[in-house]
């Protein structure tokens, strides 16, 4: 998204002049190949749905992780409000982006297990419609920071449509929830019946727990860019 | 000044005035706003199959289309008006409250959004050939519902692009992901009531855009000031 | 007895630009401060804090007494920006009853005459701005900043594009206005000028004032040297 800081050239002005590896990234990668190696091999397929259930170990957590993720960041731009704090809107920028990434994850496994079990690519389900604009919303949210430049804007604008898009969230799930009531939908199975044997539960939390690492090692190395970027700038500033 | 939200309106009702004075003066907008509603109507009109779907099926649907994009139209213009010559300040300086800034434009985008509506409901039910009747009241009623919630939001929207790069692409970009909860009980509500439904079928969706439009109209209001630099 | 504009130690910055940094000064009922500086020193960035358009990122700027950006303190302010600020597609009548009724004036037509009159453009009231000159819609943009006759009155560079008679009705307003016990700040490029009018006069840069003083005893001339070296 944003031009990354190359080379060796801010290194004297960074604030966060990193050397060595990440480890935190290191350890969430390892735990999610650990998941995905538990779900594949070590979990035994759905009675009813078969192989295709196993998407689950990635389809809920993601969609765990991108609501958590643009749910913090609406936040964090609230809280910005009134605090001014640049790091703030660094992490309500970071987390916005990890955030629709995951979003994206969401609606692509989604409609890959909706095929096999819905028999449809794509239903107009309240949830799925849900994700959907919250996709669209924070796809906005991002375009209009990179429409900005002025810093404080930025975060001012970011933090207002975070903040609205939050009181967005209920008036759309309600509407489209009425919306399907009457209109019936061509749903085949319904997943809200499946009950999870103990050892799919522990994959599925494993996978949960591996996810949110994912998350908390991509916002990191985000901020950190972010950071950067910030630094490099005010230092060119400077010397104008 | 005594009671203040008095003052506040006031003074939005002397910052409406000005913009509708000079939207009547240019007339650019409104006009525009409008041919493209009519062409709008026209144009899917042939996108469908006559004998594949009724008109009645189809109507709701063209009216609230249009309604979303030509009420995009008119929003620019109130803040591209103020932007121009620097006259943004001026109203900064001025001993009014931030929130009339805001109110003045909503409710001059209101009457401009309205104004144009006036015409598209009319132009629907002539080219459609559905004749309104007894529907025709309630759907003014919903079409007021939706366009308070398009505009409270739109107006906000409006503001903060127009400081930005590409403001007529962003507005619409951010806009419309709102505009999903006015348009599927605007358009819900008007398909029953186009087959003549009674007013008690429809009240599950007014009900939700009245709440749409309290809670938008409420809480742009609060955000506009904190869109302002300061 | 307050100060009718007291600045003490305003700091604002962009960034980590600090456009203006540590200004402190007042100015009593009467007083003009002549302000000159170099392209940005800062001080238009030192206007729009003393009209309440930003906020200060530390220090605080007062009208009378009372804190900016309030309400009752910015009703007295007037500001003559570097742009027009005025609706090209109103006329100037109008654009000037529009800023009467914001300021909630009880007399607004009357005031509009006067500020028209004052301006001179009284006879070209009731075309659009927009088919006015450069000239003329500076005098009316002088007129809008002046309609609710403010205690303080704040003027960026006010001579840009006036002609003449425009130079001299603008000289003649804020001379009647410092009489009349406005306080006055007028920045400008014309030392000549600004020392004429001035009772202070002060050289930004880099967001401070390298020097500020009393004007009257200054001589134009040795002014004029010692700001080129200053600002060099």
């Amino acid at each position: 998204m944003t031009p990354a800081p190359t080379g060796s050239a801010p290194a004297p002005t960074a604030p966060t002049a990193r050397t060595g590896i990440d480890w935190v990234a290191v350890v969430a990668a390892l735990v999610t190949v650990a998941a995905f190696v538990r779900a594949i091999w070590f979990t035994p397929p759905d009675l009813l749905q078969g192989y295709a259930q196993k998407i689950m170990y990635v389809h809920v957590p993601t969609i765990w992780v991108a609501f958590l993720a643009l749910g913090l960041s609406a936040l964090a731009g609230a809280f910005w409000l009134f605090l001014k704090d640049p790091r703030l809107d660094r992490f309500a920028e970071s987390s916005a982006e990890v955030g629709v990434v995951f979003t994206t994850g969401v609606l692509i496994t989604g409609p890959i297990w909706a095929k096999p079990i819905w028999g449809a690519w794509w239903v107009w389900d309240a949830r799925l419609t849900l994700t959907l604009v919250l996709w669209f919303l924070f796809l906005g949210y991002l375009v209009l920071r990179g429409a900005i430049d002025d810093r404080e804007l930025r975060a001012r604008y970011s933090a207002v449509v975070g903040l609205l898009g939050a009181l967005l969230i209920p008036f759309v799930h309600l509407s489209v929830y009425i919306f399907r009531t009457q209109h019936p939908m061509p749903v085949v199975a319904n997943p809200e019946g499946i009950q999870m044997p103990a050892v799919m539960q522990v994959t599925f939390f494993f996978s949960l727990f591996a996810f949110t690492l994912m998350y908390v090692a991509f916002v990191r190395a985000r901020m950190a860019l972010a950071t950067d970027r910030d630094a490099l700038e005010d230092a060119s500033t400077a010397e104008r | 000044m005594t009671d203040p939200t008095r003052g506040i309106l006031v003074s939005a009702w002397v910052i409406a005035r000005k913009d509708l004075a000079i939207e009547f003066r240019t007339r650019s907008a409104f006009l525009s706003a409008i041919v493209f509603t009519l062409l709008s109507i026209v144009v899917f009109f042939f996108a469908w199959d006559p004998t594949a779907v009724g008109p009645l099926d189809l109507a709701p649907g063209v009216l609230w289309v249009t309604f979303t994009f030509s009420g995009m139209l008119g929003l620019h213009r109130a803040f591209a008006v103020e932007a121009r010559d620097g006259a943004m300040d001026a109203l900064l300086l001025a001993p009014v409250p931030r929130e009339s800034i805001f109110l003045g434009k909503l409710l001059a985008n209101l009457a401009f959004v309205l104004g144009v509506q006036t015409v598209a409901l009319p132009a629907v039910s002539l080219f459609y050939n559905l004749p309104l009747g007894a529907a025709a009241l309630p759907i003014a009623g919903v079409l007021v519902l939706a366009s308070i919630g398009l505009v409270s939001v739109g107006t906000l929207f409006a503001g903060m692009t127009a400081n930005t790069r590409m403001t007529e692409l962003l507005l619409p970009v951010l806009a419309l992901p709102f505009f999903i909860p006015v348009v599927i009980p605007a358009a819900q509500s008007t398909a029953d009531l186009l087959a003549g439904r009674p007013l008690a079928d429809v009240f599950v969706w007014l009900r939700i855009l009245l709440a749409f439009d309290l809670v938008f109209l409420f809480a742009c209001t609060v955000a506009f000031p904190f869109t302002l630099e300061d | 007895m307050t100060a009718l504009v007291h600045a003490t130690a305003l700091v604002r910055t962009f960034g980590t630009r600090r456009a203006v940094d540590d200004l402190s000064f007042s100015l009593d009922a009467g007083d003009c401060l002549a302000l000159f500086g170099p392209n940005g020193a800062g001080k238009t960035t030192a206007l729009r804090l003393l009209a309440g358009l930003l906020k200060p990122s530390s220090g605080t700027a007062t009208i009378d007494g009372i804190a900016l950006p309030a309400t009752t303190a910015r009703v007295r302010v007037g500001l003559i920006s570097h742009r027009v600020m005025l609706y090209d597609a109103l006329t100037a009548r109008e654009n000037l009853r529009f800023t009467a009724a914001l300021y909630g004036l009880a007399a607004p037509e009357d005031a509009v005459q006067r500020a028209l009159e004052a301006l001179r453009v009284a006879d070209r009231a009731d075309v659009p701005v927009r088919a006015l000159s450069r000239g003329l819609q500076q005098r009316v943009a002088i007129a809008r900043a002046i309609v609710h006759t403010p205690d303080v009155l704040l003027c960026d560079e006010p001579y840009t594009g006036l002609d003449e008679q425009g130079g001299v009705a603008l000289t003649a307003l804020l001379r009647e206005r410092r009489e009349a016990g406005a306080a006055l700040i007028v920045v400008t490029h014309n030392l000549q000028e600004g020392l004429a009018l001035a009772t202070q006069a002060a050289i930004m840069r880099n967001g401070r004032f390298v020097r500020h003083e009393p004007s009257a005893g200054v001589d134009p001339l040795r002014y004029a040297a010692e700001y080129r070296d200053l600002v060099a």
